[in-house]
């Protein structure tokens, strides 16, 4: 392509660019579509139109893995190498596809196809998981790698269950409850009653509720939204943190796929408990489904005048941007995403300041993740008392849990908190897949813990797994029975982070590859001596001195897995024949 | 004004400024604080946590850089804990990058016990040497990442903004727009770059050519015909319009 047609997305760029350097990421994701990557003209004029320098544009779209500075092929193709899928047989897949003779192109980029190995895609429970053109296919439907290139499938659905369906009453139904569905089901009530209180009620009704973030780091809610509202400034903002990107997770995109009104709903209240006028809704790149899904939902809240100036004649104005991510987990972390809904790369900044008083363009600022969000129109609705009705006195409410692994029913499960860990994985997921012993489970995602069989029992509370040393984190359970390779699902989790790492610290940056380095040699059973202490200085390193959550939990899952089975990194195991594959 | 705080520093009690970093405040009592990333005239990112101290009570080691002083903080420079992250890190340090001509560096590592060889079979980031210009020599081999150069090239100074990044993680490096040769950059050749680089990967082409053996005047005759030769070529222009 030597004269690219600039023209056709001048006008875009022009009309886009007003905003500012906020808008890179959009004009980037308009570019990457319109041409299939980002041709340096195009970058150049991008850069012009926003004024922001030609190598800062650059660097924003070096960070983040779903563009692409080079041409590539009309279809790509995603497919998932984290241990859920790599279980179910995805590294074949990648192999098969690539050895595809139709997909050769002599060795150069084959204009057809373009086959990418992903960081977990969020689809853990229809492993092996891929993408194609951003959408997701299960393999087990294909009949023939020709299939690929079709473009019309039907949405994945994902096995919904538990004991209880507050969250999730609207979800697994087969489609996206719109706001008719949604206000017959009781649907924006939780709001209303919230704007005939005052604010510092809403706050503290929250605050009651004992309510705590469900993106994994467990901050109070209310006292969140407290900071952020006694903070001076006029012009605050609420962040939903819709990046969800920890291998083994998917909860928040089945919300956002099948009951993002839910989440307006939650960020309309929070917005009115904290005094902001605007919000962003931030989504994974990866979740196309989930950010058409949030458009239309905006959309039909705004004409419905549940957004805007003035909604419902409260004299309160409250209006959603929506941005997509681009490809990076570290964005998940919260000053990472203001970062990058800012146009930049998604360095997580130094803390404090805090986002409460610095955070989204330097303004006070609440983010929230998307499950938490979706608490707050329930605690609205049906009252502190209700809601505390279920759960334990330190973890009210229930909780959405990721099953993926050797169960034979993975999927989405809702429960109040306090059930065992063994009533979810045997009484809702069905127990072991394929009859083998349970060996393992990795609570808590890649930064998280091993469990052992040893602790089915535990209950699933903060304070009881906390007790365990086992993180509850955003929620996911992976199961690995007897005959899986725990080496290799360790090596799975180190390469996770060696690739996601952000490079801005250094025990993060270099640790993670050492790490990996280490696992790699493992992996293929070659100990040496030092391995232990090497990979015990590395964690704790990056644990005490990374500069964000995602470095302070890169060992995390190592860790435990060094002090549960020190022979796993050892030479005195008798090799025992493992069926899991090798990998680097 | 008397805006100041108390608080204890390896156990010694002192007074002092409190919009003072504890990097600063330990400075002013005597108490060597290492750093790498650290530069006085550079925005301190808190990057190479060096300079990470224990604070009583919080729940990670602190970058002393960045971080402020507080009433009533009990501040240690130096234990077991600070150090083994250190130490670590240097070892890591010295298995990625070639520090050979960063004397500061290997100083540090010896202080701290750092074993060169810890991560033997580690994958060294060893890119190509950059000489795209007559001025001076990129050899991003012994590049640490500690962004000064960006930083000076930017807003901390020059407001020239040539250089980026490129990739991410381990697999970063410093890098013009679409990885242009740096005259075709808005490079504008001021040397800040240089001057704050630690570990000379950014080094004047002519020491470099001396450091390769070449005699003075072989070094003149090839800069020059070098810069001749730039300025005959027409500038070319890749906007497509």
């Amino acid at each position: 392509m030597s004269e690219l047609d600039l023209i056709s997305i001048q006008k875009t760029i022009s009309q886009m660019a007003l905003q500012g350097r906020t808008a890179l990421l959009p004009l980037l994701h308009e570019a990457q579509d319109h041409f299939g990557y980002i041709p340096e003209s195009v970058a150049e004029e991008i850069a012009k139109a926003i004024k922001v320098p030609l190598a800062e544009v650059f660097g924003v779209i070096e960070f983040y893995s779903l563009f692409f500075k080079h041409p590539i092929g009309e279809t790509v193709v995603h497919v998932c190498n984290d241990p859920a899928c790599a279980m179910a047989g995805s590294e074949s897949i990648y192999k098969l596809l690539n050895q595809k003779e139709s997909f050769k192109f002599g060795g150069e980029v084959n204009p057809r196809i373009t086959i990418e190995v992903a960081a977990c895609l969020g689809l853990c429970e229809h492993a092996p998981a891929m993408l194609v053109k951003g959408q997701p296919m299960i393999s087990k439907d294909l009949q023939s790698w020709e299939e690929i290139f079709e473009p019309s499938r039907k949405r994945p659905q994902t096995i919904l269950g538990g004991d209880i369906h507050r969250l999730t009453k609207n979800c697994g139904k087969g489609r996206r409850t719109n706001l008719d569905q949604y206000l017959e089901t009781g649907g924006y009530i939780g709001f209303k009653k919230a704007l005939s209180l005052d604010s510092g009620e809403v706050i503290k009704q929250v605050k009651e509720s004992g309510l705590v973030g469900r993106g994994g780091a467990a901050f109070p809610t209310g006292l969140k939204w407290e900071g952020a509202a006694n903070a001076a400034e006029k012009i605050k903002y609420l962040v939903c943190n819709g990046d969800e990107a920890e291998p083994g997770t998917f909860k928040d995109r089945v919300l956002m796929e099948d009951d993002p009104h839910l989440i307006i709903e939650g960020m309309l209240i929070a917005a009115y408990a904290i005094g902001a006028q605007n919000g962003y809704f931030y989504i994974r790149g990866e979740y196309l489904t989930s950010y058409k899904h949030v458009i239309e939902a905006v959309q039909e809240a705004r004409d419905a005048g549940y957004l805007g100036e003035n909604i419902l004649d409260s004299g309160f104005s409250f209006d959603i941007e929506i941005r997509r991510g681009a490809g990076a987990y570290v964005c998940g972390e919260e000053t990472a995403l203001f970062e990058s809904i800012e146009g930049k790369r998604g360095f997580p900044r130094v803390k404090p300041p805090f986002p409460t008083t610095h955070g989204l363009f330097g303004k006070p600022t609440v983010i929230n993740n998307v499950e938490t969000l979706a608490n707050i129109p329930i605690i609205l609705s049906i009252g502190i008392e209700e809601y505390k009705s279920i759960g334990t006195e330190k973890s009210p409410g229930s909780k959405l849990f990721c099953l993926s692994g050797d169960v034979k029913k993975p999927g989405l499960y809702e429960v109040p908190f306090g059930v065992t860990l063994r009533h979810v994985i045997e009484n809702l997921a069905g127990g072991m897949r394929f009859e083998h012993p349970l060996q393992a489970i990795l609570i808590g995602g890649a930064a998280g813990a091993m469990a052992d069989p040893s602790q089915l029992d535990v209950s699933l509370t903060f304070e009881a797994l906390r007790k365990e040393g086992l993180p509850l984190g955003s929620g996911v359970i992976t199961v690995f029975d007897e005959t899986r390779d725990l080496r290799d699902v360790l090596l799975r989790l180190s390469n996770f982070f060696a690739e996601e790492s952000c490079g801005k610290c250094f025990p993060c940056q270099l640790g993670t590859q050492r790490q990996h380095e280490i696992m790699k040699r493992i992996a293929k059973r070659k100990v040496k001596n030092s391995d232990i202490s090497d990979l015990e200085d590395i964690i704790v390193t990056m644990t005490d001195s990374s500069l964000c959550g995602l470095g302070q939990t890169a060992g995390s899952a190592i860790g435990s897995a060094i002090k549960k089975w020190p022979s796993l990194f050892s030479n005195l195991e008798t090799q025992k024949e493992f069926a899991g594959g090798q990998n680097d | 004004m008397t805006d100041t705080v108390k608080l204890k520093i390896n156990h010694q009690e002192i007074n002092c400024d409190k919009e003072l970093t504890i990097l600063q405040a330990a400075k002013s009592v005597g108490v060597n604080i290492p750093t790498i990333c650290y530069h006085d005239n550079c925005t301190a990112n808190a990057l190479c946590r060096i300079c990470v101290v224990e604070v009583k009570g919080a729940r990670t080691l602190i970058p002393s850089c960045v971080a402020k002083v507080s009433e009533g903080m009990e501040v240690e420079t130096h234990n077991e804990r600070v150090n083994r992250s250190r130490k670590t890190i240097l070892e890591m340090m010295l298995s990625t990058s070639d520090l050979s001509q960063s004397p500061e560096l290997l100083e540090m590592a010896s202080e701290y016990g750092a074993d060169h060889d810890r991560f033997g079979d580690a994958e060294r980031r060893s890119p190509p040497l950059i000489d795209d210009n007559s001025m001076f020599v990129r050899d991003y081999e012994k590049c640490i990442l500690c962004w000064r150069c960006v930083q000076v090239c930017a807003e901390d100074a020059q407001y020239a903004f040539a250089i980026n990044f490129k990739g991410r993680g381990y697999h970063t490096q410093i890098s013009t727009f679409y990885e242009k040769p740096l005259p075709e950059s808005s490079c504008v050749f001021c040397g800040q770059c240089i001057g704050v680089c630690p570990t000379e990967a950014l080094k004047p082409k002519r020491q470099w050519l001396l450091e390769l053996g070449y005699e003075s005047d072989q070094i003149m005759q090839m800069t020059r015909n070098e810069r001749n030769k730039k300025t005959k070529k027409p500038q070319t222009s890749s906007v497509v319009k």
